[in-house]
């Protein structure tokens, strides 16, 4: 490996991706936009429905006659399965859910004292049966929809900068004859492909962290954890996901079927790793497999240190996952990669 | 003197079509060595198998007597026939990216001069006429300071002001004493710029040799032109082989005299007759047949 000559294609890399202004604007203000506006839509905290998760005994449906307070108008009662009473209680913690009512046994419920609305559903509870129900009070600062989808719409940025940044633009070489001409010269295919790794890493963390920077700023939001931590889990990340595009990319000459793999790539892990809503409800099968995809182990790690405060050693086993497929998808592409279309 | 590039019994099998069947030559230090041939003789197959980019089916490729290696890819200088480059880069940057890939070479600032690219050096590679972009390839070539530099049909495209440009250009660094290897489909070209060719043909060598020795070789006559409507009476009864082309008519002979005097004989006016001895398009025409192939 000749570091001079890795310098000499990343600094060129680099120079194409800052010149290319309207993909680098774009890069930078769509997640910016798309968090601020879901800031200012969900931020405002308008939903006027009190939300209270309810365990019923075995085989009951929810209805007035389990307990008088189901009754009560306006309110949204979700029926919480028992195995899941933890995450339930999570929610209530977070200011997801505004009361946890258990009704298997003697009534007690969980409620958080640094809610309001938490509050006005306990007072509706109590209003609403003779029998006093125990009281199970827990703590915690509201999760809004922008906390929990700010690590989500980041790491999605990232996925995409990461998959086509490498991906496409290395068959985009492969097709105009550059790489062939390359090839031409003592560059090697690992020098070639650190530099174009190297680039997009340090491109995309500086721009990720220049977004998240800004949102500080304009949408202030939660993070329990440390900054240094997420800055580990978007390098590794990134890395991930730069590897599976590159894996992608080996031997592909054509940029339409680039553009396709990729995006067949990148669509479930828009919609199953968890970037726009949460996969708690879905079938275990395809929550276990969702969890094999490099975005849902980035950002479960994100969320645990953003929303609960988690540190290296709480998101190791994610961290592990994303570096193991790191070399996975590094060795493929280093077997079949090829300077040539044909 | 060991040759700097041998080629010996090359082979390069594509499934249906057998491209390059059985080349041999080699180019001794210096040479401007040109390789001709009409389109899909496998010239540029050829070519490629001496640059390392293309895998011989058999037969080797020797570098000073070596196999192609590391050696090989620091000392040669390529200019491909087609080729991109990195979209957002200038003239300049895309030199001085292709200088740090070679451990040794020339200076960026000295190649720009060397093929004028000083109005350009700023400009984007993107935005490049056909004459600028052969010269940015050309000095892309260049920035190892090749031992032996491979240009792959350099001229084609061209107008006729920017291929004799790049033509003084070649001629300077054929003065440096660097050994070149030239493809071309203009015979032109090939007679200036050549001091041996090889002419291919579906895959084979079919001559090989200084032009001047070749043409003489081939030919012992001269070629007498006449515009069409000077020549009078039937082409058939004249006593020398006739050859009607469009606009001109062209009487092919050893003996120019005897010519004259049958043309003198059937009292066709001499003022714009022309005597041409026999050149490489002559020679090409004659080796590879006059008939069209794609």
């Amino acid at each position: 490996m000749n570091l001079r000559r890795l310098l000499a294609i990343w600094h060129a890399r680099n120079l194409e991706f800052l010149r290319d202004r309207s993909t680098l604007v774009f890069n930078f203000l769509f997640p910016l936009a798309l968090v601020i506006a879901f800031a200012v839509i969900f931020g405002s905290g308008s939903q006027d429905l009190f939300k209270i998760g309810v365990v019923t005994p075995p085989g009951l449906n929810l209805d007035a006659g389990l307990h008088p307070f189901l009754d009560t108008r306006h309110v949204d009662f979700y029926r919480v399965e028992a195995a899941d009473i933890d995450s339930a209680v999570r929610k209530v913690e977070r200011h997801q859910a505004d009361l946890l009512l258990d009704l298997r046994g003697d009534p007690h419920y969980w409620i958080n004292e640094d809610s309001p609305k938490g509050y006005l559903a306990e007072k509706l509870l109590l209003e609403s049966a003779d029998d006093k129900a125990e009281r199970q009070p827990v703590t915690g600062a509201a999760v809004r929809y922008v906390d929990w989808l700010l690590p989500g719409v980041l790491g999605m940025n990232m996925m995409f900068s990461c998959l086509f940044g490498v991906g496409y633009v290395v068959v985009r070489y492969r097709k105009s004859g550059f790489l062939r001409r390359l090839s031409a010269t003592p560059v090697t295919a690992a020098e070639f492909g650190a530099a174009q790794i190297l680039s997009r890493l340090v491109l995309t963390i500086s721009v990720t962290s220049l977004i998240y920077g800004v949102l500080a700023l304009l949408v202030p939001f939660r993070n329990e954890g440390h900054v240094l931590v997420l800055l580990v889990i978007a390098v590794i990340g990134a890395m991930s996901m730069i590897a599976f595009g590159f894996m992608m990319a080996a031997r592909i000459a054509s940029e339409e079927l680039a553009n396709g793999v990729i995006n067949l790539a990148s669509w479930p892990m828009m919609l199953l790793s968890g970037v726009w809503f949460s996969l708690e409800g879905a079938p275990s099968w395809l929550q276990q497999a969702a969890r094999v995809l490099p975005l849902t182990q980035m950002l479960e790690a994100a969320r645990a240190v953003m929303l609960d405060g988690a540190g290296l050693v709480q998101v190791w086993p994610q961290l592990g996952w994303l570096a193991v497929m790191t070399i996975l998808f590094l060795a493929i592409a280093a077997t079949g990669f090829r300077w040539r279309p044909d | 003197m060991k040759p700097v590039l041998e080629v010996r019994e090359l082979v390069k099998q594509y499934p249906g079509v057998r491209a390059v069947n059985g080349v041999s030559f080699s180019i001794e230090p210096g040479v401007c060595f040109g390789l001709l041939g009409p389109n899909g003789a496998g010239k540029t197959t050829t070519v490629e198998m001496m640059e390392g980019i293309t895998v011989p089916t058999s037969g080797e490729v020797l570098y000073c007597g070596e196999p192609l290696g590391e050696r090989f890819r620091a000392e040669a200088g390529i200019q491909f026939q087609k080729t991109a480059l990195q979209d957002f880069l200038t003239v300049r940057e895309t030199l001085q990216l292709f200088r740090r890939l070679y451990s040794r070479g020339r200076e960026v600032d000295e190649l720009i001069p060397l093929c004028a690219l000083e109005q350009i050096a700023d400009r984007d590679n993107r935005k490049l006429s056909g004459g600028q972009l052969q010269r940015l390839l050309l000095a892309i070539a260049l920035v190892n300071d090749p031992q032996v530099l491979f240009l792959d049909e350099p001229t084609t495209g061209l107008d006729p002001q920017a291929r004799h440009n790049f033509w003084d250009l070649i001629r300077t660094i054929k003065r440096e004493g660097r050994t070149v290897l030239l493809t071309t489909h203009y015979m032109e070209e090939a007679y200036f710029l050549c001091d041996v060719i090889a002419i291919m043909d579906r895959g084979r060598i079919i001559a090989e040799g200084p032009p001047s020795r070749l043409l003489k070789e081939h030919f012992e006559d001269v070629v007498l032109e006449l515009p069409r409507e000077d020549f009078r009476g039937d082409p058939s009864d004249f006593p020398l082989p006739v050859l009607i082309a469009d606009d001109r008519v062209e009487i092919s002979t050893a003996d120019v005299e005897r010519a004259l005097q049958a043309l003198l004989d059937r009292g066709v006016p001499l003022k714009h007759l022309k005597i041409r001895p026999r050149d490489l398009e002559d020679l090409f025409l004659e080796l590879t047949g006059r008939e069209l192939r794609t």
